[in-house]
């Protein structure tokens, strides 16, 4: 024992670094504060060294390489001794990483953590958030499979809505003309050096201003911010109710970090890594490209979005979101912390969460899309055919041939893309379908052309039929008028 | 020391000052090369070296009045593309020499479009966007046509000028934009 203090002494007398660490541990927070609410923080640490620790152990294997990249995934994945848990740790790690890192955001966010002073605190906290963001797009294209390809195909997109210079920028993100070898070489880079370089630097100083400043307090409703006295009621409340951070209040900190890195081990486990999906070949176009996850509710918004205001939202959008979150500190430094009292805070908030759990809910089944197998996997309900008349059947048909059912469904399965047509006959008549399937509209395209006179008829003939048995069919009421024998109504303003 | 000393700027300062403005000057000098070398995307680009003109194959192997999937190697490629540097296009041949050669990637977001031949419709699998067989938008999200492709028959063969991922400011055709004609 005395041996290991002296080694420890002969440390310190050079180092000289005792004191400091004791003061940091030592340091007095709110009694209150040591609270299983401010434990979001010091969890998206752990994940962060979860992640560059099991990122380092990815890179023994991988290979950064458009023309190995894959094949080095999926030699992990069975290739090497659990390889694919290692590479399901750093997926699953991801996911939790960005879910804690949004979690410590809202909860600071309620707990007005960004007042006076820690409004540097908060700043540098939004650039973190906007890092964890881009290591989870990063990592999304270095598992280089046919989403990763078309993701940067999306990107690529995207970027060259800039107006003057979009050309440049395209090219400048794919590192040449099209998504290659240099594209995933940039993302490479990005991902393990640029990116993480700056996050260790950042969350540095995220944490030096935590102990500087000290962790925000329980915040009491009518207990206001005030600039010119907040300093001194903060050094009152840590020194008259103030407990030492190790040990009083460090226990929950490190039981949730535990139980967060045995919930990423579990995840990984039993539902293992996340792909690699195809080959990232472009001449497979038979291929349904999605985001992952969390980047599922912006692949919702640009289906949403109507066509004119989709450049404006994916470039002035973003610098409003970020503008804001950077300005909220300045906007409103002072006065009230407590969320009881800031209701304008909670309900933007829930409309913020309700938006992307509704668009992120919505892009799980993607119904903009059309089902481009639906017209030769899903066959016509037995019940659609079942007593119809030849022509009608051939309608049937038709309808699975010409792709219809790629947008609409009929008995449950086809494309959500238009309305699902077993009751169509109800709403439509035998003219308004002509018109409809040969013009288009309301979002369908004109099938007019792809379409010869009797497949018309057949198809409607069919379309007709789909209807309830208990429902009558859509009636043309100026049709009852002309063929009925008596003399039509006078409209009542007539002389 | 003297009066005047306290006005005039000291020997180590002056050293120091020096010092520092040395090691600006030798980092605009670095910087130089490295700026250079992080905007040879954009330098390589600006040149047109980015399009050339490129074979697909014979006429013959497109039938009239048909819409088929061909494919390309890139003419500028890197050391590492694998299959990346195949790039797919849709070819339709109206008659004799009249083609249309469509980029597969939708003019919403990029995605591979897909060709129906029984409805005429291409499709896209993101956003739902829906082209007719002219390439012309049909419904969904894009904002314009499919991106089109400048082709040429020589000696039988077809070519199409290309070589970049076709984007809103990157299209298929970027000469044709400067002419004047929609690309």
């Amino acid at each position: 024992m005395s041996r290991l203090k002296s080694i420890g002494n002969w440390f310190e007398q050079r180092l000289q670094i005792g004191g400091a660490i004791r003061e940091a541990m030592t340091h007095p927070v709110p009694r209150k504060s040591a609270s299983w609410w401010y434990v979001f923080g010091s969890a998206a640490l752990t994940l962060f060294i979860l992640q560059v620790f099991s990122g380092i152990m990815l890179a023994l294997t991988y290979v950064p390489s458009a023309a190995e990249a894959w094949n080095s995934l999926q030699f992990l994945n069975h290739g090497v001794t659990l390889g694919w848990f290692l590479r399901a740790v750093h997926g699953w790690g991801s996911n939790f990483m960005v879910a804690v890192v949004l979690i410590h955001l809202c909860q600071v966010f309620l707990f007005g953590a960004y007042k006076f002073p820690r409004e540097l605190t908060w700043v540098v906290g939004v650039f973190l958030l906007l890092m964890t963001l881009g290591m989870a797009f990063t990592g999304q294209v270095l598992r280089f499979d046919q989403d990763a390809y078309w993701g940067l195909g999306i990107g690529a997109s995207i970027t060259s809505r800039i107006p003057f210079i979009g050309g440049y920028a395209v090219h400048m993100l794919l590192g040449g003309p099209i998504i290659a070898g240099a594209t995933l070489s940039r993302f490479f880079a990005l991902h393990v050096f640029v990116i993480p370089g700056l996050l260790i630097a950042l969350v540095s100083v995220h944490l030096l201003l935590v102990l500087k400043l000290g962790i925000n307090e329980w915040p009491m409703p009518g207990r206001l911010v005030r600039r010119a006295t907040y300093l001194k009621e903060y050094e009152e409340l840590t020194h008259k109710d103030g407990v030492p951070f190790v040990p009083t209040a460090i226990w929950k900190d490190m039981f949730f970090s535990a139980a967060i890195i045995v919930s990423v081990m579990a995840c990984a486990w039993f539902f293992g890594p996340f792909g690699p999906s195809g080959y990232p070949d472009p001449t497979i176009v038979q291929t349904i490209p999605k985001p992952d996850f969390f980047f599922l509710w912006l692949y919702a918004m640009l289906a949403l979005l109507p066509p004119s205001m989709e450049t404006p939202a994916l470039l002035i959008g973003p610098v409003i979101v970020i503008g804001f979150l950077i300005l909220l500190p300045f906007l409103s430094g002072e006065g009230e912390k407590s969320w009881k009292r800031r209701p304008i805070a909670v309900v933007t908030l829930l409309l913020v969460a309700v938006a992307l759990g509704t668009f992120t809910q919505l892009a799980t089944y993607s119904p903009w899309s059309p089902v481009m197998n639906a017209w030769s996997g899903d066959p016509v309900p037995v019940e659609y055919l079942n007593g119809r008349s030849p022509l009608e059947r051939q309608g049937a048909l038709v309808f699975q041939v010409k792709q219809c059912r790629n947008c609409h469904s009929i008995g449950g399965s086809g494309g959500k893309r238009g309305p699902a047509l077993d009751k169509v006959a109800t709403n439509l008549t035998r003219d308004q379908f002509v018109r409809q399937v040969i013009q288009g509209g309301g979002n369908m395209p004109a099938y007019g052309k792809n379409l010869n006179p009797a497949e018309v008829t057949a198809l409607v003939s069919f379309l007709e039929t789909l209807r309830p048995s208990n429902q009558p069919a859509a009636r043309d009421a100026s049709q009852a008028a002309i063929t009925s024998e008596e003399p039509p109504v006078a409209p009542p303003n007539a002389r | 020391m003297s009066d005047q000393d306290t006005n005039a700027i000291s020997r180590r300062d002056l050293f120091a000052k020096i010092g520092i403005l040395l090691n600006g000057l030798a980092v605009v000098i670095l910087a130089t090369p490295v700026i250079g070398y992080l905007m040879s995307p954009i330098l390589a680009g600006d040149r047109s070296q980015y399009k050339r003109w490129i074979a697909l194959g014979e006429i013959d192997e497109f039938p009239e009045g048909q819409t088929r999937l061909a494919r390309f190697k890139n003419p500028i490629t890197g050391v590492a593309d694998g299959e990346t540097d195949q790039i797919p296009c849709w070819v339709r041949r109206m008659q004799g020499e009249q083609f249309q050669v469509f980029a597969v990637n939708c003019a919403h977001l990029g995605c591979p479009v897909r060709w129906f031949a029984q409805s005429g419709l291409f499709m896209c699998p993101c956003h739902g966007g829906v082209y007719y067989q002219d390439g012309s938008r049909a419904s969904g999200p894009p904002p314009r046509g499919l991106f089109e492709y400048h082709y040429k028959v020589e000696g039988g063969k077809l070519l199409i000028e290309a070589g970049q991922l076709p984007t809103l400011s990157t299209t298929a055709a970027l000469r044709a934009r400067k002419n004047g004609c929609q690309g």
